[in-house]
């Protein structure tokens, strides 16, 4: 047993008086005949965070969540039951409805691998005590202060930092025996401008797996400050935005929302074992132009949307989705990979113990290629340069997507002109990679505020880029 | 009725509100809050007929505020222990020692409570077991599948039931609790092979009774999905957009966010101070309840314990309030609303147009049935959303529409309303008709 799952179980299991044969023989009664895999994942999390607003730190908030989530599968159904009352007679109860799914079928029960490798991407502290409270404090005030310094136009401050430690002890009837202690920091900043002209809004934010001095580094939060205020500013200044089909330089980092929404869904193993992603049945086929090559990888160290291990215990790892444009691979997790007859891939992944695991995304995105951004800004001849989005969506199965920018500008004869006002680009995920034309050298990732949404489930994400060039998207404006 | 939490476990949760009101004044709070929720529940899901997920919900919780003087902290937890319990309210005294006074906080007035708050009709458990959902969902799809050849897979049918049970006390020895029901039942197809399209659709009550018949919701679920094949996009145009009742309410929600105390006090709202403007049309009235029975957003009391009522939102087409909670009216200067936790019941007036004499209204135009994304800027309003819909010439329906862009700013949309449809969607917690208005900017292409 690793150092790591020893720790946890002291921290997590310990406390309750539970011990590892009495979850085997749970995992043994829920197997029985019929159910061919099932297991227990135990999950406490810690979130605490800060808010201030109109220069004064206004509130703090503290939660403790734990529970165990308890998942029976036979073929292709799943039972699940969860308790946050962690008494042992509520984990057999919670067993017994979990393995009341399998009622019929009868299948043998499965023997899975287990990579040995143990992942050590992120610090395992918790990271709320890396601060006092007073210093917690004062990163937000530095923030509000230099934002309303930078111009006088700066009606509202609002800044937030909050910290998880999240704990997960999970236990397989294959022999998976698995825990990790994941810190995640965050810090936003959101301004409100205000002139003659009207009113708008900037936002900056960044964090990641690790403690909060990561915001302490030299001038980072004054970079935020300005990022935002920048944001807010230029916006005022924004003309409306044009509609309709053109080329669309988009920029690098957290643009590469676009890989997220028109591709990297569409990837996800469960839509593809149904049979209902536009992806489906593609493996091998061309779905991007060959300037195209795009990851997911959740082994990169301390960042938002990396894991050592997934919720089912897998090592997470770097999966080549596209290569040169052609389609290589589905993001798995384990019922998906076993009813495929594929591999895992550590994607398997829940927004907690009250959720079952689906396969998702960690840090998605596309390797650089040869192009200076100047070259591909001068190739357009009318087109959109698109700098920084809000949300994302897609619809798997038609494969359309949407995405929209809060920072645009035009370009007009190869140069940048004017802002634009925000705009949503939608496209279809199947096409819109076969039309990248140019792939620049500065690839990107963002600065770690991603999270993603997906029947009803939020994870936290990773995206990046390096700039590229679109040939064709439709761009949501009014100007005509 | 059998409640999923009995008279001792709720006499326990009433002596532990008490206890830890107590024990926070004895450390010093000069105000403590206290809410606690316990959610049960069943969810099948069904997929080519048979049962692909069946999970059992079983959530709880409760969280403290306590306030020293002007300052604040608030902490939570899922263990409902008595040791837990005490261990988060010394969680939210910590956090009350590093906050910052703020003049406007603190619990909502006292006058306010609603000691006398009414007992509504929001709890209908319905008691269906795992083996009955399963078989109305598998009958659902099937009869859904069996409708057409073109529909090729599906997504599969979801049925689910959840029954909440919410206490909420405070130091003004104001106690409230009550127990809601909701269910819900959806069906979501595929048809087409080359090009696939899904659609889907749902019905949802406080009371099970209430629910669609799992045939009308196949039936409606396959109709809908199949009218998706073939969609194409449209040449960028300005055009007549009828938004239909499945998306008219997010519309008109937009303007009830935009009217919320936190957006009018941190001034990041397209409505700012807008009471006693004409936003609407002077048709457009929208009545606010939170006693109706069985309905999605009602509620005895707010979430700060503070008496609800019914009222105008916006009369003849001009805002009459905001939404406030305790402390967005000190904020404001202004009376506290009892909307803590959200807005309650809306209802729109509406013309006696149906759905089908709004098209022929229209002539030539969009019909928005589906939006995608989040492109609206409640700061300024300025509104871009990818849409899904059909295209309407001579008030007719001529073809599916996908891989548009529609954009305006929600101000001018909203004068430019022409009609209300009678055809109002009651799913909703705003319930409108389709909405029909004057023009608005659509991008598309027509593909070589």
């Amino acid at each position: 047993m690793s150092s790591l799952i020893q720790s946890v179980h002291r921290l997590l299991l310990d406390p309750l008086g539970i011990t590892q044969s009495q979850l085997q023989k749970i995992l043994d009664q829920m197997l029985g005949r019929q159910v061919d895999y099932a297991d227990l994942y135990f999950q406490s999390v810690r979130h605490e965070s800060w808010v201030l607003e109109e220069g004064i730190v206004k509130s703090g908030t503290f939660s403790l969540d734990k529970g165990v989530g308890l998942r029976a599968i036979a073929g292709e159904k799943t039972g699940f039951a969860y308790t946050d009352d962690l008494q042992l007679t509520r984990l057999e109860e919670a067993a017994r409805a979990a393995r009341s799914i399998a009622k019929t079928t009868g299948v043998p029960i499965l023997h899975g691998t287990h990579p040995s490798k143990q992942l050590n991407l992120y610090p395992a502290q918790d990271p709320f005590s890396s601060l006092h409270e007073d210093e917690k404090i004062e990163i937000l005030k530095t923030l509000d202060t230099v934002a309303r310094q930078i111009d006088p136009r700066v009606q509202q401050v609002m800044a937030h930092l909050s910290g998880v430690y999240e704990m997960i002890f999970l236990m397989g009837s294959d022999g998976t025996l698995s825990a990790d202690l994941r810190p995640l920091v965050r810090l936003d900043v959101q301004v409100i401008v205000e002139s003659k002209q009207g009113r708008e809004q900037g936002y900056m934010g960044g964090g990641g797996r690790g403690d909060y001095s990561m915001f302490l580094k030299e001038g980072l939060a004054t970079q935020y400050a300005e990022e935002a205020v920048r944001q807010a500013l230029v916006n005022l200044e924004a003309v409306p935005a044009p509609a309709g089909n053109m080329p669309v330089v988009l920029g690098n980092g957290w643009p590469g929302i676009l890989l997220h929404e028109a591709i990297g869904h569409g990837l996800e193993g469960d839509f593809n074992r149904k049979g209902t992603s536009a992806f489906s049945h593609r493996l091998g086929q061309r779905v991007a132009s060959p300037a195209c090559t795009v990851v997911d990888d959740g082994t990169l160290p301390g960042r938002r949307g990396s894991l050592n291990v997934d919720d089912e215990g897998y090592p997470t790892q770097k999966t080549v989705l596209i290569e040169n444009g052609i389609l290589k691979n589905y993001m798995q997790d384990k019922l998906n990979a076993r009813l495929m007859g594929m591999s895992q891939t550590g994607n398997g992944r829940r927004e907690s113990y009250a959720h079952l695991p689906m396969p998702r995304m960690t840090n998605t995105y596309m390797l650089p290629g040869s192009y200076e951004k100047e070259e591909m800004i001068a190739s357009v001849e009318r087109g959109l340069y698109a700098v920084n989005f809000g949300g994302g969506q897609v619809d798997i199965t038609s494969g359309k997507f949407v995405f929209s920018a809060n920072e645009a500008y035009l370009i007009e004869k190869g140069k940048i002109t004017k802002p634009v006002k925000g705009a949503t680009l939608i496209g279809n995920g199947p096409e819109v990679l076969m039309h990248v034309s140019m792939v620049g050298r500065d690839l990107a990732l963002d600065a770690g505020v991603g999270t993603c949404g997906k029947e009803g489930q939020s994870v936290p994400v990773g995206v990046g880029q390096p700039t590229l060039k679109v040939d064709g998207l439709i761009v949501g404006g009014t100007e005509h | 009725m059998s409640e999923h939490v009995n008279r001792q476990q709720i006499s326990y949760y009433e002596q532990m509100a008490e206890d830890l009101i107590h024990k926070a004044k004895e450390q010093g709070a000069s105000q403590v809050e206290f809410s606690l929720s316990v959610q049960k529940g069943l969810d099948v899901h069904v997929r080519k007929f048979d049962v692909e997920t069946l999970e059992y919900v079983n959530s709880q919780g409760l969280g403290l505020t306590v306030y020293y003087g002007k300052r604040k902290g608030y902490a939570n937890t899922s263990d409902m222990t008595k040791e837990a319990a005490f261990q988060t309210l010394e969680k939210a005294c910590h956090i009350a020692k590093y906050t910052q006074e703020d003049d406007c906080s603190g619990l909502a007035e006292l006058s306010l409570m609603a000691y006398d708050y009414p007992s509504l009709e929001l709890y209908y458990p319905w008691g269906v077991d795992a083996e009955t959902a399963i078989q109305m969902a598998i009958e659902c799809e099937r009869e859904a599948m069996a409708t057409d050849k073109r529909l090729t897979n599906s997504e599969g049918v979801n049925v689910s039931t959840h029954e909440s049970f919410l206490l909420y006390a405070n130091s003004h020895s104001f106690l409230g609790r009550y127990f809601t029901s909701s269910s819900s039942m959806n069906c979501c197809l595929i048809a087409g092979k080359e090009h696939m399209q899904r659609s889907y659709e749902y019905t949802v009550a406080v009371d099970a009774k209430d629910l669609w018949d799992p045939s009308r919701l196949a039936q409606q679920a396959a109709k809908k999905t199949l009218a998706r094949l073939g969609a194409r996009s449209i040449p960028s145009c300005q055009v007549p957009v009828l938004f239909s009742k499945e998306v008219a309410p997010g519309l008109l929600k937009q303007a009830m966010v935009a009217l919320s105390g936190g957006h009018q006090y941190r001034r990041s709202s397209f409505l700012l101070e807008s009471v006693g403007q004409s936003v609407f049309p002077s048709f457009v009235t929208i009545y606010e309840d939170p006693f109706v029975p069985k309905g999605l957003a009602s509620t005895p009391f707010d979430a700060e314990g503070v008496r609800v009522k019914a009222r105008c939102v916006v009369d003849k087409g001009v805002i009459q309030g905001y939404f406030l909670n305790s402390y967005s009216a000190r904020k404001l200067g202004l009376p506290d609303t009892g909307h803590a936790g959200g807005m309650h019941n809306l209802f729109v007036s509406h013309s006696d147009k149906t759905f089908e004499e709004l098209l022929k209204i229209m002539d030539r135009g969009l019909l928005v049935t589906e939006l995608m994304g989040q492109g609206v800027n409640l700061v300024t309003g300025d509104y871009s959303r990818g849409a899904s819909g059909f295209w309407v010439e001579h008030g007719e329906i001529q073809y599916p529409v996908e891989e548009i862009t529609i954009a305006g700013n929600l101000k001018d949309m909203y004068q430019q309303i022409l009609y209300i449809g009678s055809d109002v969607e009651t799913r909703s917690s705003l319930q409108t008709g389709s909405i029909l208005i004057e023009r608005m900017s659509v991008a598309g292409h027509v593909k070589n």
